[in-house]
């Protein structure tokens, strides 16, 4: 039997569903952000503007797509519970792990699209900023020899946009993602949203943490017993977010080498493959 | 707890468990190409605060530290320069690869806060404010110098440091190695190499060896032949009296200028 219909078409209609259920309109505060802080940022010097509005874009973009995973994975359980479409649905002949693939490519299918927006009008922003500046520039330097126009151009082009944003925001989307599964199989499990959310956003902070407590675990202090029972239990329970965290680097002028993005995004959709699994097991025999 | 449950939870642990290695090694590999560099320590989260300190924690540092830039500033405008001091070691330590930061800070710091801390009407002896500018001096090339240290693979600190050291203390001696460090980076630019040249020619005792410095840089082409390289050349040449048949200008001088 060809499943990749019905998950597909369970996959639109949670599109749909969330487009309008009015989702988009972060987009208008990520627009005002990001113009009002590039119009702010005027008196600043040129490296000083195209710093901070890489800092404050990416940094929304990654708050953005976080608390959409979270909110609308943890969210569309109970409500279609409550909706009783559920019933409905899995009356038909859908088995429940393809039920819940489905929402997830939704709402994977709902994070691309609004990374893709922020990106666009973030890169805009960028590069009419950019323009800006090199026009002033030309005007002020107009009568100076090639070879120092050359070199300051440089600069502002060195400052704006570079390669390595682009590996930066694959990688906010794949946590995203990650966040998704991670609420998919909380959810799984959980009995009403809310527990759902608040057990995410702990999650999202543990996971941040999950490095250190790794690495004091694996580090072999001497410490107390029930000590690194802990940090063993954050490590092997919990994701490493802080793996995802390149962007706070990249917007500084690191250089993203291939194996480190590929690895990352490996490690990523590994993770996304993995709970969603779970989810599938714990809510295959979940009473509805 | 169902079975589905417990063997969740069992193979969770086991995932964990076996991502370990994969998790240790892109640490690793992260830590080597510059990435996590960032020590967030007890000092750091007096300062930041705890909302601060857990947004740091939760990947907002790059965010947060340019709230902070903001701030410090805000504090500039109002002169605040030890406001901005402390808020320049916040914003550095959150984010300790961004050139910008380092180089801004070590900029207010010895330009601006000496010059202000020189003409402060509020401090009669001249003594002390002498004293105070210097202070802030050394507070700018010690923000370039811990930006060295934690971005060694770049070379716009050390033409920055060389500057400091060249404009505001003085020192030619160390403002030509500063120069001749960032002339060793692939990108650095042109200009580097041609400026630890000319420091180097006004540290006593280095001067024939910034002649054959100058000369060889002359000699790479005409990229390197600016005005002041060939008069520096030229006086150098009288200096260190080098006989008119080995005179690198002696035969181009009269064509080209």
């Amino acid at each position: 039997m060809n499943m990749i219909g019905p998950t597909l078409a369970i996959a639109r209609n949670t599109f749909t569903e969330l487009v309008r259920q009015k989702v988009f309109f972060f987009l208008l505060i990520f627009a005002l952000l990001i113009i009002g802080n590039s119009a702010f940022m005027a008196k600043f010097s040129f490296q000083e503007q195209f710093q901070m509005l890489k800092d404050i874009s990416l940094g929304a973009m990654s708050v953005f797509t976080s608390l959409i995973a979270i909110l609308a994975t943890a969210n569309f359980l109970p409500k279609d519970m409550e909706d009783r479409t559920i019933y409905t649905l899995l009356a038909k002949p859908v088995p429940r792990h393809r039920y819940l693939l489905g929402k997830l490519l939704g709402i994977i299918a709902l994070l691309a699209c609004a990374t893709l927006l922020m990106s666009a009008l973030f890169l805009a922003t960028l590069w009419l900023r950019e323009s800006a500046v090199l026009m002033e520039t030309r005007a002020q330097l107009s009568g100076a020899p090639g070879e120092e126009m050359r070199l300051a151009t440089q600069e502002i082009t060195n400052a704006t946009f570079n390669m390595n944003l682009l590996p930066g925001i694959v990688i906010i989307f794949i946590k995203s993602a990650l966040l998704a599964s991670l609420t998919l199989f909380l959810s799984s499990f959980a009995t009403s949203s809310i527990f759902t959310i608040i057990m995410a956003a702990a999650l999202y902070f543990i996971g941040h943490l999950q490095a250190t407590a790794r690495e004091f675990w694996l580090s072999g202090v001497e410490v107390e017993w029930w000590s690194r029972l802990l940090a063993a239990g954050v490590a092997l329970l919990f994701p490493d977010l802080q793996a995802f965290n390149l962007t706070d680097d990249i917007i500084a002028g690191t250089a993203v080498p291939l194996a480190l993005f590929l690895n990352t995004a490996g490690l990523g959709i590994l993770y996304i493959a993995v709970y969603s699994a779970l989810a599938a097991l714990v809510f295959s025999g979940r009473e509805l | 707890m169902t079975w589905r449950k417990i063997a969740a939870l069992g193979f969770l642990c086991l995932f964990g468990a076996s991502v370990l290695p994969l998790q240790s090694r892109l640490q690793r590999e992260a830590e080597a190409a510059h990435f996590h560099k960032t020590t967030l320590t007890i000092n750091l989260r007096e300062r930041i605060g705890q909302a601060g300190f857990l947004a740091a924690l939760s990947g907002f540092r790059s965010p947060l530290a340019a709230l902070l830039w903001i701030e410090a500033h805000t504090a500039w405008e109002n002169t605040e320069w030890g406001r901005m001091a402390g808020l320049f070691e916040t914003v550095t330590a959150l984010q300790p690869r961004s050139l910008t930061y380092w180089d801004m800070a070590a900029w207010h710091m010895a330009w601006n806060a000496s010059v202000a801390a020189l003409q402060n009407v509020k401090q009669p002896s001249e003594a002390l404010r002498t004293r105070a500018q210097r202070a802030y001096i050394q507070l700018g090339k010690d923000f370039l110098e811990r930006g060295i240290l934690n971005n060694p693979d770049r070379p716009q600190l050390h033409v920055q440091l060389g500057v400091l050291l060249r404009d505001k203390m003085e020192d030619h001696c160390a403002a030509a190695e500063a120069f001749l460090k960032a002339s060793k980076f692939p990108d650095a630019p042109p200009y580097a190499a041609r400026f630890a040249g000319y420091e180097m020619a006004k540290c006593p005792g280095r001067e024939r060896e910034a002649y054959d410095y100058l000369r060889k840089l002359y000699e790479e082409g005409e990229k390197q032949r600016l005005p002041s390289l060939i008069n520096l050349l030229r006086q150098m040449e009288s200096k260190l009296e080098i006989p008119a048949s080995d005179r690198v200008l002696s035969a181009d001088t009269s064509s080209e200028h």
